[in-house]
């Protein structure tokens, strides 16, 4: 499938739409923006609200045009109240709405967790199924120029923990697009967050409604010698990692997880299977994190590894805000390959 | 601003004190045109919130404060630091991320801090400053120690939740807080009126059974009496107060450009607000009410400029921090 496939510049991606007329390309921010409004145009329940949606910016071109298109009833700026507005929003959705809550950063999520773990999560199961709440939260993970340690946090793991929350973070244009549809048609609270520095990518993008589905993981690039679990902006280093190692005679199978909770137990289980070899990359930080419950169940499901799985993670600390600490910060391909490199030398270099 | 406000407050103002808040304002607005004209650089790596056209809350109020009084700032705090008595030096090698800057490199322009001078660090969550704030008056009111804690915070922190459950606490507790509320009309790109059901901000402090009062906050000598009387009540025992400073930010809510060019606000309000610039007004009511003749102003707009030269060469000439910095002060060590 072309939109399976990961282009990491847009020179390349030209050149395949070049080869392949029929199909239609658009950067990860315009597919959640025209996901946004097919919802709001084919479901009336469906309403936007956030602060900013409604700005000249649009939630970095998210939701851009949108009040003006659907009007201010449907797409509505909000108060700097986020634990309330997130509480309005679940309030809605048990009353029948579908709420797309956005927050301009993962870091203001904190501010919403009683309502968001409280209250969305628990809401159905405590009622014993007698009532759900359909909301779908929004929230982008800011990167570099000094953003430092309040505007720059990847809290996915927070969210795995709780019984009642999908977590989703996808890493294309395809995906953005049907996976928000897919959240929004869901019925449960689904926490959708969303890394910045994926926003200008490009990619295959359908111009009508579909459907990624929640909780399958995909294969964006096939091989036998080792398997990079990864998410979000770490899926496209982990694919250039994969395709330098190509060059060392390694070849990586490189899964993008896309739902973080539900786990695609099977889909990891099945590459491990073959190659024996785990590496899981990350956006966050590893104390209990993603790496950690992947490699939980790769160890639950019995598979035996040819070495160590190594999980590339962000240091134990806050973000710093210099650029040659924050340099320093982030992980990336260079330590994808470095870790690729790990597991694969394992056993050899000893013996 | 006129004669008439002037002689007012003669009654119970200096003629170093009026010198003073010129002195503070001035150095604030030259501070921040200084980042303005070096940010392009791109050498200070770090989102700036500049509070160009503010300036006269920040000094109005802290001239009323001691050394060891508290202030908690927010994500646009080089004012309040500057004000308090924060050299510059370690502020603006914070801001080209080195290791002499006050944070030494972690924080960038969000997260200052000055210990010495009273600011215990500045968060730039949107009203998380504001709790702190209570928390530190509460400290000092348990080690009995006699300090005043101000705590600045937008109008778009007025809508967060802590900042309700903060007040009620510092009014139940009769705390020493100060609540400065820098009404600039806007949250980001957002208006007060898409925001708040009634636009009256110092309005709210009546429900505590506080002190709350709207002022001008483009006048520094309105600003001056409001925080006098705030600041005497509070360092008395008798309670928080409210004061909500109606004013105006000339700059986009981030980065050193007008944002009226990319349709964020009006730019006719920008215009009419620049002619309500405060340091403009003060200067001119200092000049016809012969309180400092022009060879005076010059003489502190030159001290300034000498010390923002010195300021940003220290900057520029620091080092960057050695990368073993970064998993440094996660924990206090043993
Ligand atoms: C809890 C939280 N929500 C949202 C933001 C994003 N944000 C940063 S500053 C700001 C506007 C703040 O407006 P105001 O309090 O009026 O201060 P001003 O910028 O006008 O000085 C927003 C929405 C944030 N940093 N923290
Ligand atoms: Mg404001």
């Amino acid at each position: 499938m072309p939109w399976t496939k990961i282009y990491s510049n847009r020179a390349e991606f030209d050149k395949a739409l070049k080869d392949n007329p029929d199909l239609r390309g658009i950067a990860y921010k315009d597919a959640l923006r025209e996901a946004t409004a097919q919802l709001l145009s084919s479901d009336p329940s469906v309403f936007v609200i956030g602060e900013g949606v409604d700005d000249a910016g649009g939630v970095f071109g998210t939701t851009k045009g949108l009040q003006e298109e659907f009007g201010a009833k449907r797409v509505m700026d909000s108060p700097l109240s986020e634990n309330g507005i997130t509480g309005i929003a679940v309030g809605a959705a048990a009353a029948g709405m579908k709420p797309i809550l956005v927050h301009m950063r993962v870091d203001f999520l904190p501010l919403s967790i009683d309502q968001i773990m409280n209250h969305a999560a628990k809401w159905r199961y405590m009622f014993g199924g007698s009532v759900s709440v359909p909301i779908v939260i929004r929230s982008i993970i800011g990167r570099g120029w000094g953003s430092a340690a309040q505007h720059s946090q990847s809290l996915q793991a927070m969210f795995m923990n709780i019984p009642g929350l999908k977590v989703i973070m996808p890493a294309t244009p395809f995906d953005a697009k049907g996976m928000l549809i897919s959240a929004v048609k869901d019925g449960n609270p689904v926490v959708m967050i969303e890394h910045r520095w994926l926003y200008e990518h490009v990619g295959y993008v359908p111009k009508e409604m579909y459907t990624v589905p929640l909780g399958k993981a995909i294969v964006r690039r096939t091989g036998a010698d080792a398997t990079i679990v990864a998410i979000s902006h770490m899926v496209h280093e982990s694919i250039q990692a994969a395709e330098a190692l190509e060059a060392e005679g390694i070849n990586c199978e490189v899964i993008d997880l896309r739902t973080l909770k539900p786990l695609d137990t099977e889909t990891i289980a099945e590459s491990v299977e073959k190659t024996g070899r785990l590496i899981v990359a990350d956006t966050g930080w590893k104390d209990a994190g993603v790496g950690a419950e992947v490699i939980a169940r790769v160890a639950e499901a019995g598979l035996l590894l040819k070495a160590p799985a190594v999980r590339v993670n962000l240091p134990e600390a806050p973000t710093p805000a210099s650029p040659v600490l924050e340099k320093a910060y982030y992980p990336g391909k260079n330590e994808i390959i470095e870790a690729v490199r790990k597991v694969s030398s394992y056993g050899k270099a000893q013996a | 601003m006129n004669d008439e406000s002037l002689k007012i407050c003669q009654g119970r103002i200096t003629k170093k004190e009026l010198g003073e808040l010129y002195f503070q304002m001035l150095r604030i607005r030259l501070f921040e045109e200084r980042i303005v004209d070096l940010y392009p650089e791109q050498e200070m790596k770090c989102p700036v919130h500049l509070c160009i056209g503010q300036e006269a809350i920040a000094a109005g109020v802290c001239i009323h404060l001691k050394k060891e009084d508290y202030v908690f700032s927010n994500h646009r705090g080089h004012g309040h630091c500057l004000a308090k008595g924060s050299d510059m030096k370690p502020l603006f090698a914070e801001f080209y991320g080195k290791i002499t800057g006050c944070s030494r490199g972690k924080g960038g322009s969000m997260h200052l801090i000055d210990i010495p001078n009273g600011i215990l660090g500045t968060s730039a969550i949107v009203g998380g400053g504001i709790p702190m704030g209570v928390g530190a008056a509460l400290a000092s009111n348990l080690k009995g120690e006699n300090r005043v804690t101000v705590i600045f915070f937008g109008d778009g922190a007025f809508e967060e939740g802590a900042f309700y459950e903060s007040f009620n606490f510092a009014a139940l507790k009769k705390l020493p807080v100060v609540f400065v509320c820098e009404n600039n009309f806007y949250a980001t790109n957002s208006r007060q009126e898409a925001r708040q059901a009634v636009c009256k901000i110092s309005g709210t402090a009546a429900a505590f059974d506080a002190h709350g009062i709207c002022i001008d906050g483009n006048d520094v000598l309105e600003v001056y009496r409001a925080a006098g009387d705030a600041v005497a009540k509070a360092r008395s025992g008798r309670g928080p107060s409210l004061i909500e400073a109606k004013t105006y930010r000339w700059k986009g809510h981030v980065g050193p450009e007008e944002d009226w060019t990319k349709g964020c606000r009006p730019e006719d309000e920008l215009r009419e607000w620049k002619e309500k610039c405060p340091v403009k007004r003060f200067k001119e009511a200092l000049s016809s009410g012969n309180i400092m003749d022009k060879a005076e102003m010059d003489g502190m707009e030159a001290k300034i400029k000498a010390e923002l030269d010195e300021a940003v060469d220290f900057a520029k000439k620091s080092p960057y921090p050695d990368t073993i910095e970064l998993l440094k002060d996660v924990y206090v060590e043993a």
